[in-house]
């Protein structure tokens, strides 16, 4: 195995241009994994831990960006993120525990692509972009786009995540919801996870909702046919019920090894009700 | 490449990836810190990395070169035990003793920072180190017990 440690943004572009198969390591919470049980015997990884540049996260007029090797510790922290981000700060500290809160980082998160990330619900709900670098340019990719599979992204070889845009949710919705479920209240990954956001008009009908749900599909899903037919809708028994059924069809979960099909179903469908229904924060 | 361990600077010449699990126990034979699950699961391997807890089985040791890295070892001198190490003994939070000094610096982490002695608090911090001996109970009273003692200084003799 071959470690290459560039010292800058531009050394680590240019790292991965001359070897656009290898494996680059953030906080390393699964590549360690990877190598501990040997799959990485024979590749070149690229340790991305000195670049400076894609440290930190600044707050702007119209929201934040954050450095894809801002951990997950550190995003909980962040004041900026605390108050505009809550579901986001929330996910990072159900993320494993306080150990790998403190190395993961947010770049990696996205990288790994992984169906049951608990960050994933939040940045889908907040609208984030995600940019990424290669030695050839730049581009910037709408978060959702970003995925095309279980731990499979639209990534480019050679190309890196250099940041994240988060936009301020403006006006600030009615509701903000974020929920984990898993077999533990800690250090498990998520059977479900979900993330909302709520915004009312001023004659309570519905002016916009935005819901996500993570580990119930190959890839993070909002629920856009639900957030659709609520547009304009009071919520009501009928509405919510019509609109839990939406939810159901368009997530498509597996049996695995940590739930079912069916327990998945049920539950995204409750955890969107939940948000619907629960006494606003 | 140049580390800080317990606060004694350290070098180490062999493999980059090589994990700092392993450096401190077979390189710099610093024993206490042990293995359990070896992918970040279980915090047996906690050790401290610039202050904060962080699971060494899954830390390639380039990735500490100029970092300051305490172990279970930095906790006490060969004549006295530390606070937290006093407390596991006196509140049994100790049994078989493969997760002790991982929870002990994690719990150390949260005593230096000032964290919260609520049982709550407590058990949200040590979430990712587990235990199939204690049932935590006594784990959570050893550590509220030194966060308790936190004020009457760390020299204090336990009855």
């Amino acid at each position: 195995m071959t470690l290459l440690r560039p010292r800058s943004a531009p050394e680590a572009l240019e790292a991965f241009e001359k070897n656009p198969g290898a494996l680059p390591l953030a906080g390393g919470t699964d590549v360690m994994v990877l190598w501990n049980m040997g799959l990485l015997n024979g590749k070149s990884v690229v340790d991305l831990s000195r670049i400076g540049e894609w440290r930190g996260i600044k707050a702007g007029k119209d929201g934040v960006r954050v450095g894809s090797l801002v951990t997950h510790t550190e995003l909980q922290r962040h004041p900026v993120i605390r108050r505009e981000f809550p579901l986001l700060a929330q996910a990072c500290a159900l993320i494993g525990a306080i150990a790998i809160q403190n190395r993961g980082t947010i770049g990696g998160n996205i990288a790994n692509a992984s169906p049951a990330a608990d960050t994933f619900p939040p940045l889908a709900v907040y609208e984030a972009v995600v940019h990424a670098a290669s030695s050839r340019g730049r581009r910037a990719l709408p978060f959702l786009d970003v995925f095309a599979g279980p731990k499979k992204t639209h990534l480019r070889p050679g190309e890196l995540i250099e940041a994240v845009e988060i936009p301020y949710a403006r006006p600030r919705p009615a509701r903000a919801y974020f929920r984990k479920v898993g077999t533990r209240a800690a250090q498990a990954l998520s059977k479900t996870v979900a993330a909302g956001l709520l915004w009312l008009s001023r004659d309570k009908t519905v002016a916009e909702s935005r819901f996500a749900l993570g580990s119930v599909a190959p890839t993070i899903r909002r629920a856009r046919k639900a957030e659709d037919y609520l547009r304009g809708r009071k919520l009501t028994a009928e509405s919510v019920g019509r609109a839990m059924e939406l939810v159901g069809a368009e997530i498509a979960p597996i049996d695995d090894v940590r739930s079912t099909a069916a327990y998945r179903f049920a539950v995204s469908k409750n955890l969107f009700k939940e948000f619907l229904t629960c006494r606003p924060r | 490449m140049n580390l800080t361990v317990n606060g004694k600077k350290r070098s180490f010449g062999g493999a980059p990836f090589k994990r700092l699990i392993d450096v401190l126990r077979e390189d710099f034979r610093l024993t206490g810190t042990k293995e359990g699950c070896g992918e970040g699961e279980c915090g047996a391997c906690t050790v401290l990395l610039d202050g904060e807890p962080v699971n060494s089985c899954l830390i390639p040791v380039a990735q500490a070169e100029g970092r300051r890295v305490e172990t279970i070892e930095s906790l006490a001198s060969s004549q006295k035990l530390g606070v937290l190490q006093e407390a596991f003994l006196k509140r049994g939070g100790a049994q078989c003793g493969i997760c002790t000094p991982g929870m002990v610096m994690t719990a150390e982490y949260w005593r230096r920072t000032g964290g919260s002695s609520e049982p709550g608090a407590v058990r949200n911090v040590l979430a990712g180190n587990l235990c199939r001996c204690t049932g935590y109970q006594h784990i959570v009273d050893s550590v509220i017990e030194a966060l308790q003692r936190k004020g009457k200084g760390k020299r204090e003799k336990f009855e």
